[in-house]
């Protein structure tokens, strides 16, 4: 039990697809210009890394390991397009906003990366517990920097149809800038810079406690 | 006329790093050194282009007439990875020289998501056989012309002195933005020419 808790909180936190090891690089910036968006995509591949893995972590004795990448292939593209023919006939709005980045989660390399590296190796039970944590650190981690771009570039954050600064904003002049493509890259760059700074910060701190 | 707008277009305005964010990752891996940078650039244009053709016909000729179009994504992604594959086999026969040049980029093409978003954007747009190639051929030199540029523009960091939080990743992501703010003016000049 300790270990698929464990797990979890490793691919949200020390393993966080986007901010730690900077996976998946081409959704995250793509979809993330409102809050919303990066909630959706979020739950796309949720759903797309849980499913591989567990079959991926099922089928795993049986793969010869010289033709296991096209094998993990067909098993993450059948889960892609599951979940691209749901989007497109229950949600054919947000399915427009994402656009081809749900197709291209299947050449995603979170998934590629986890499935190489986790799932082929493990039980079916930590497989799944990898798939939702590392899914959800991906899912926070857009989630995030599409709020400081719509807030940023909108003056607002729209989350389910209701605005959360109210309808007329917090009153300043919204850059235009920071949800068009610059803005993604300046975003999601400034954003590893502070981590990089919090993080030596706290090592800087340990060392000081315990010499 | 349309062949020049594709080929402008998917090269300076619909650039597929700093307008579409497709092939990052081998981007951001690749621009350290231009030769490294210049060598991807080679194994992208050459698979970008057949690619293309040959999803065309996958589409085109076995997907649509027999109504498998929910096959897509499995099939284009699967023909990506065989192609690459044979690819890789017939350089390594035929011309060898080229083969130790490309060798080791040739594989990691697979997993670069601009081969596949190129290929199934030409299909969204409806785009003819010979306009499906085009932009490919756009597409991969877009590309190119990305990691080259910023690869030289990488060289230069390596000897100016940055702030160590901001080495690497930081700097890299935050020097694309501004790329691709510079690229945001060609799209005037695409409306002047194209656009009537």
């Amino acid at each position: 039990m300790k270990s698929l808790v464990n797990t979890i909180s490793n691919g949200i936190v020390r393993e966080n697809p986007v901010f730690r090891l900077v996976l998946g690089l081409c959704p995250a910036l793509a979809v993330t210009t409102a809050a919303e968006n990066g909630f959706w995509m979020g739950l796309a591949v949720i759903f797309v890394l849980t499913c591989s893995n567990v079959i991926i972590s099922l089928i795993r004795g049986v793969i010869p390991s010289k033709i296991r990448i096209p094998c993990f292939i067909v098993v993450i593209a059948t889960f892609v397009t599951i979940v691209d023919l749901v989007m497109h006939a229950y949600m054919p709005e947000m399915y427009a906003i994402l656009g081809i980045f749900i197709p291209l989660i299947v050449v995603n390399c979170i998934i590629m990366a986890r499935a190489e590296a986790f799932a082929s190796k493990n039980s079916v039970l930590l497989a799944a517990a990898d798939g939702i944590g590392s899914g959800l650190g991906f899912m926070i981690a857009v989630i995030v920097v599409g709020a400081i771009r719509e807030f940023l570039g909108t003056g607002n954050i729209v989350l389910a149809g209701t605005a959360l600064f109210g309808p007329t904003g917090l009153g300043f002049d919204p850059a235009i800038v920071m949800i068009l493509p610059p803005g993604a890259f300046i975003t999601l760059g400034a954003l590893l810079g502070l981590l990089n700074t919090l993080q030596a910060r706290s090592a800087a701190r340990q060392r000081r406690v315990c010499p | 006329m349309t062949f020049v707008a594709i080929l402008i277009g998917g090269i300076f305005v619909n650039n597929l790093v700093f307008a579409r964010f497709l092939g990052l990752c081998p981007f951001v891996g690749v621009s350290k050194r231009v030769d490294m940078a210049a060598g991807m650039s080679m194994a992208v244009i050459f698979v970008m282009t057949v690619a293309s053709a040959v999803t065309w016909v996958v589409q085109n000729a076995v997907l649509e007439p027999f109504g498998l179009g929910y096959l897509q994504t499995v099939s284009f992604i699967l023909v990506i990875a065989a192609l690459v594959q044979f690819v890789e086999m017939v350089m390594q026969k035929t011309s060898p020289g080229l083969y130790q040049a490309l060798g080791i980029y040739l594989p990691l093409i697979t997993t670069n998501c601009a081969v596949l978003g190129v290929a199934i954007l030409s299909i969204r747009n409806n785009y003819s056989f010979v306009e499906s190639v085009v932009n490919g051929i756009a597409g991969a030199l877009g590309w190119s012309l990305a990691v080259i540029l910023f690869a030289g523009v990488r060289e230069r960091w390596e000897i100016t002195p940055i702030p160590k939080p901001l080495q690497g990743f930081p700097t890299a992501l935050i020097g694309t933005g501004l790329m691709s703010l510079a690229f945001f003016g060609f799209q005037g000049m695409f409306k002047t020419l194209f656009v009537r």
